[in-house]
């Protein structure tokens, strides 16, 4: 049945042309959509707090500023990223209730906590390097909307991976404490930031049909694999060490070698067990609730003064 | 060491003139220097910027995260200009003591719920688009800055005034937390329109009437009631500008200054 509704679809797919939100898809193809689409949106505004946690204790004014930027930069993504989610006939409200029931996920790397300075650094070298490496291929995702955000947030993106690479490089060059932080902070990061890729290809069960629609262009561990070859010299530039003993050049593969990533860690952090899950959730839910009466009143004034006519006297 | 910086903020600097009442006198004072203003200009902006960035992961609406950065934003960089007018920035934010900042207390205080931040940002935002406004019209050190700001100045004024019609004109809900807000806050209005040592060429008069106009035209508006209690002229009005604060201001040092003082010259 399908082949003759969505013959147009696979045509346009298989031409590499984007979807567009008014062309005829397949339900499953609309529904990964949303699904990924929402998700990544959740992890944009889940992923404020950890950072947030930083901006009022921000030990220059410099450094403040740009992350109360950066922090404002991950609202703005979900901004466009939930607003994608809503060309496909989602709603925002009903996404964010999905998120707050815990029925939708977020990366599970914000659920890690932000326990120094430094770990403001290591989120940007190391979780928005991660992010852009997943990301830079959805720019050329086959549904228009979302490649297109995706297109304006992986600009976003290398600036904010750049400010943590240079916040860890002053760390580094800093006092012996201030290297200590960094080192520290690296240490706790790393093995999540390589989890951010998901389970290893042949658990994977989504990735085959998401690379037949070509919303996905590469397997999680072609994607990992990438991430340690770029991140292994940037770190030696940065002075630091990746905590894994495995870490080495493979001449034969062209490649770096890596050490076993934890996958029973992913799979507890995944099911909510992680350090911040419940605090992450939580205070997302909170800010939901403590916020209703707002937008409730900016509801209940947009519609007495649409009603209104126009020109009333006041 | 945490000693002043260049200028002010070690000496008794901020000699703020005699009350005047409410409405001020008609000439700006020179009785001061342009570190003194810079100074106190700087630390209303930066100690507001600090409290609209605790929203950060709080906010009722995507929306307003986005917005409440753009405040902090600019108005954290008003802050750095002015500072560094004065001295280094990141010691005068962060090595001063609370006595040493010549903040109004309007700033300083707490977020409250949304219609607290949002009263504050109205009295606040229509205070500083006044001064930008007269400050922009002179040749004075403080012009350049004051012709910047004065276009964000009126985009935090106006975000401000169309969320209290909202919030006003709203819910009965929304309508009661906003005239409480409204309220709650009046008390330290009265030092927005205070001469500013060091401060020339402002008619605070002016300031005074203009800002007393907006504002009263914004709250009702919004079907609010313009607060006449308390005075506005009472002792507590002046006092951040000599250094007098109130007890949520020193918990909020501690927090922004921790770290900074934590590793006495580090560079970040």
């Amino acid at each position: 049945m399908h082949e003759g509704v969505y013959r147009e679809f696979e045509e346009t797919i298989a031409a590499g042309e984007r979807i567009e939100p008014r062309d005829a898809m397949p339900p499953e193809y609309r529904a990964t959509l949303i699904r990924q689409i929402a998700q990544h949106a959740h992890s944009e505004i889940i992923g404020m707090q950890p950072e947030a946690n930083w901006i009022t204790r921000a030990p220059s004014l410099r450094r403040k500023a740009i992350l109360i930027a950066k922090v404002q930069d991950e609202a703005g993504h979900g901004l466009y990223l939930y607003g994608a989610a809503e060309t496909l006939g989602a709603r925002r409200d009903e996404l964010l209730d999905r998120l707050h029931a815990g029925r939708q996920k977020y990366s599970s790397i914000f659920n890690y906590p932000t326990l120094t300075w430094a770990d403001v650094g290591a989120i940007g070298w190391l979780v928005d390097g991660a992010a852009i490496v997943n990301q830079v291929p959805l720019c050329r995702c086959s549904y228009g909307p979302y490649a297109r955000a995706m297109t304006r947030i992986c600009k976003e993106e290398s600036f904010h991976q750049r400010q943590g690479y240079e916040l860890l490089l002053a760390l580094s060059h800093g006092t012996e404490e201030q290297h200590e932080m960094a080192q520290d902070a690296v240490n706790r990061w790393w093995w999540p930031s390589l989890m951010m890729f998901g389970p290893p290809d042949g658990e994977s069960p989504r990735t085959e049909r998401s690379m037949a629609w070509k919303i996905k262009r590469h397997t999680n561990d072609e994607l990992r694999q990438r991430f340690v070859d770029i991140v292994v010299p940037q770190a030696a530039s940065l002075g630091l060490t990746l905590p894994d003993p495995l870490l080495r050049w493979n001449e034969e593969r062209g490649h770096h070698d890596f050490g076993p990533i934890d996958w029973a860690e992913f799979h507890a952090v995944l099911r909510g067990e992680g350090p911040c899950n419940a605090q992450r959730l939580g205070q997302r839910r909170r800010a939901h609730e403590e916020g209703a009466w707002v937008r409730e009143a900016a509801a209940a004034y947009a519609a007495r003064h649409a009603a209104r006519p126009a020109g009333r006297a006041a | 060491m945490n000693g002043p910086a260049t200028g002010g903020p070690g000496r008794a600097t901020g000699v703020v003139p005699e009350a005047a009442g409410a409405a001020g006198t008609t000439a700006g004072t020179a009785s001061g220097t342009t570190e003194d203003a810079a100074l106190a200009l700087g630390d209303d902006a930066l100690v507001l910027s600090h409290r609209l960035a605790e929203w950060a992961g709080h906010a009722p609406a995507l929306e307003e995260e986005v917005a409440l950065a753009n405040l902090a934003l600019d108005l954290l960089g008003q802050a750095r200009t002015l500072l560094t007018m004065v001295g280094d920035e990141d010691r005068l934010a962060f090595c001063r003591q609370e006595r040493a900042f010549r903040n109004v207390q309007l700033v300083e205080q707490p977020n409250g719920d949304f219609a607290h931040t949002i009263a504050r940002q109205l009295y606040f935002s229509t205070y500083q688009e006044l001064l930008w406004e007269q400050l922009a019209a002179g040749d004075g050190p403080f012009a350049p800055l004051a012709a910047k700001a004065g276009p964000e100045t009126a985009y935090h004024r106006d975000h401000a005034v169309t969320w209290t019609l909202r919030l006003g004109d709203g819910t009965r809900l929304s309508r009661e937390r906003m005239q409480r807000a409204v309220d709650a806050l009046w008390r330290y209005t009265g030092e927005l329109t205070r001469p500013v040592a060091g401060l020339a060429g402002v008619d605070w008069a002016a300031l005074a009437a203009g800002w007393a106009e907006r504002v009263g035209a914004t709250l009702r508006a919004a079907t609010l009631t313009v607060p006449e209690a308390p005075a506005r002229a009472v002792w507590s009005a002046g006092g951040g500008r000599q250094g007098i604060h109130t007890e949520p201001f020193g918990r909020l040092l501690a927090e922004m200054q921790h770290l900074h003082r934590s590793h006495p010259g580090a560079r970040w």
